[in-house]
């Protein structure tokens, strides 16, 4: 009896907090189908499904436009910080040199400096380079990621040394043992890192919006800025339609990627 | 770019094993991260360090050392003081709460029973969520006549409530999203730790016939604490960082009620053009991150069980 009961209050709790979490998304959903005379009167549930908002969006803003460049720049980071994380790590683990521990130890250090301290000069190095508005200046500051190079480190920490011997004496070339054995046996970590890096890309806010100051390169986070700031500020359909659309790439990642990622976050919390 | 770089990588290789050493192989494999660290983490923390001790003119040249000056300055603004105050208790509201309702939620949906999965994407679903999309979203929630708080309250017969505009509200609001924003990962993290624990752990209590909040307290925050400890600074550190969610929302305002410091910073550099200031505000920055974080490793230490 108590038991059932129990049950029965796990899922109610469950259900109300689904639908508190949910319902601002749900509520910007129902607002983008509607029309704006409705929305005003406060008649938020559409009798049928509007899509004029959302034509509306990519005709009035390059919406299209600033989700390409977002696509660009999350992709580029996330394979570059990959490779980057990958090639550290490896010659962390796999390679003997003396500065190695002091090298790992300023990396790790490095996790310490918010990335809000190092903005100001890295505005002024982009300007002094002329990257501004620019992609290699969106990309190049992030390019190192200690997280992505203390995970491959753990992954990699659990091959043992004795496979390099092995490879070295048939042979393998130590870029071939790289590439061709190690890579592969921590593709787990490349994938949630993958995940956890376009994530972070699409989603950033505050490097964009220092870094671009007109449309070319525009990401879609900013983009959004842009729309909620100017002429949009009344037209709460399209504004709901826009934000919708934008989220839909990282919230699909998320469904999708929601169990590799959890993975992949608790390897990292427990060092 | 990358396939360009593999027969050079093994070239060096070869070029070690031979005649000639060129670069030790390591600095060819670490070259990359530690140019990217070099260039963009070290030198900017060393120059921001050097900034705030310097007067300077509004391009960022450094004009004239003044020492504390920066410092001294920002400890008796009023305005400053007022961000480090509502920083504090922007802090408060947000971090114990998205720790507590993100362990509730994952201990709850924790167990494999029908249905969980589809709560565990719903309350993860968050960390999928921009900044900028959150503040579009609630931003229509609170919008002062279309939105839906406010036809609630007129319902209910209340007056409408400027939740972002009313001083008395701004923090609270601006809060609520903050929490809403951060119970993704947080829960994603707290069942990644869940997870871990072996069933065993639960059956000895069950022998003993402890009650729900029984086993959490004996059971499961001990076992999850390396996870909990982690949410909790993260979540720490993420509520001195906030920065989107004002400026979508609020811009600091009203009358600087939602000033919280990254903000502040930003304002005083890029839009003021005060680059010593903005300096001196983000070494403080950086030192109180770093207190949180050593007393985080020096209470992991003394409490945290690892399984």
């Amino acid at each position: 009896m108590s038991r059932k009961l129990s049950t029965g209050v796990t899922y109610g709790v469950l259900m109300i907090a689904a639908a508190v979490m949910c319902f601002p998304v749900l509520f910007s959903l129902a607002l983008s189908f509607s029309d704006l005379n409705d929305i005003l009167k406060g008649d938020y549930i559409p009798s049928s499904l509007n899509f004029a908002n959302y034509i509306n969006a990519f005709q009035t803003q390059p919406l299209l436009h600033y989700m390409l460049n977002s696509a660009i720049v999350g992709v580029l980071s996330t394979a570059l910080q990959i490779l980057f994380a990958l090639l550290a790590a490896y010659a962390i683990v796999f390679i003997e040199f003396r500065a190695k521990k002091i090298i790992f130890l300023v990396m790790m250090a490095t996790m310490m400096i918010p990335g809000e301290v190092l903005v100001i000069t890295n505005f002024q190095t982009m300007r002094s380079w002329d990257f501004l508005n620019t992609y290699q200046g969106l990309i190049l500051p992030g390019l190192a990621s200690t997280f992505g190079i203390f995970l491959f480190r753990q992954n990699m920490m659990q091959i043992p040394l004795e496979l390099k011997e092995a490879s070295t004496v048939a042979g393998v070339s130590e870029f071939g043992f790289f590439w061709k054995i190690v890579a592969p046996m921590v593709m787990n970590t490349v994938v949630t890192l993958a995940i956890y890096f376009f994530l972070v890309s699409w989603n950033s806010y505050m490097w964009p919006l220092l870094s671009t100051t007109e449309d070319t390169v525009r990401t879609v986070q900013i983009g959004l800025r842009q729309l909620k700031n100017t002429e949009a500020v009344s037209d709460y359909g399209m504004m709901a339609a826009g934000a919708m659309v934008t989220s839909l790439p990282t919230l699909l990642l998320i469904f999708f990627g929601q169990k590799r990622l959890q993975e992949g976050m608790t390897k990292g919390a427990i060092k | 770019m990358t396939y360009e770089k593999m027969p050079d990588l093994s070239l060096a290789q070869t070029g070690e094993k031979g005649r000639k050493k060129p670069l030790p192989v390591w600095v060819i494999y670490l070259l990359p991260s530690l140019l990217i660290f070099a260039l963009f983490t070290i030198y900017p923390f060393l120059k921001t360090v050097v900034t705030s001790f310097f007067a300077t003119s509004t391009t960022g040249e450094m004009t004239k050392f003044v020492g504390l000056q920066n410092y001294i300055d920002l400890f008796t603004n009023a305005n400053y003081l007022q961000s480090l105050g509502t920083t504090f208790l922007y802090t408060l509201l947000t971090v114990p709460l998205t720790v507590i309702l993100s362990l509730l939620l994952a201990v709850l949906s924790a167990q494999d029973r029908p249905g969980m999965g589809v709560f565990r994407t719903i309350f993860s679903s968050t960390m999928g969520i921009s900044v900028a999309a959150g503040s579009v979203f609630w931003n229509l929630l609170f919008h002062p006549t279309a939105g839906l708080l406010n036809q609630v309250v007129q319902w209910m017969g209340g007056k409408p409530i400027g939740w972002l505009t009313d001083t008395h509200y701004a923090i609270f609001a601006i809060s609520a999203v903050s929490i809403w924003m951060n119970l993704g990962f947080s829960y994603l993290v707290l069942m990644g730790g869940l997870k871990n624990i072996d069933d065993s752990h639960y059956e000895s209590v069950e022998i003993v016939g402890g009650g729900f909040f029984y086993r959490l307290r004996k059971v499961t925050i001990p076992l999850i604490s390396p996870s909990l400890f982690f949410v909790f600074t993260t979540s720490l550190i993420n509520a001195f960082q906030s920065f989107g969610l004002i400026d979508m929302l609020t811009s600091g305002g009203p009358n600087n009620t939602t000033n919280l410091m990254v903000y502040k910073l930003y304002q005083d550099a890029f839009v003021n053009f005060r680059f010593g200031s903005a300096s001196a505000q983000g070494i403080i920055l950086f030192l109180l991150i770093l207190l949180i974080s050593q007393l985080q490793t020096k209470l992991t230490e003394r409490l945290v069980t690892y399984q």
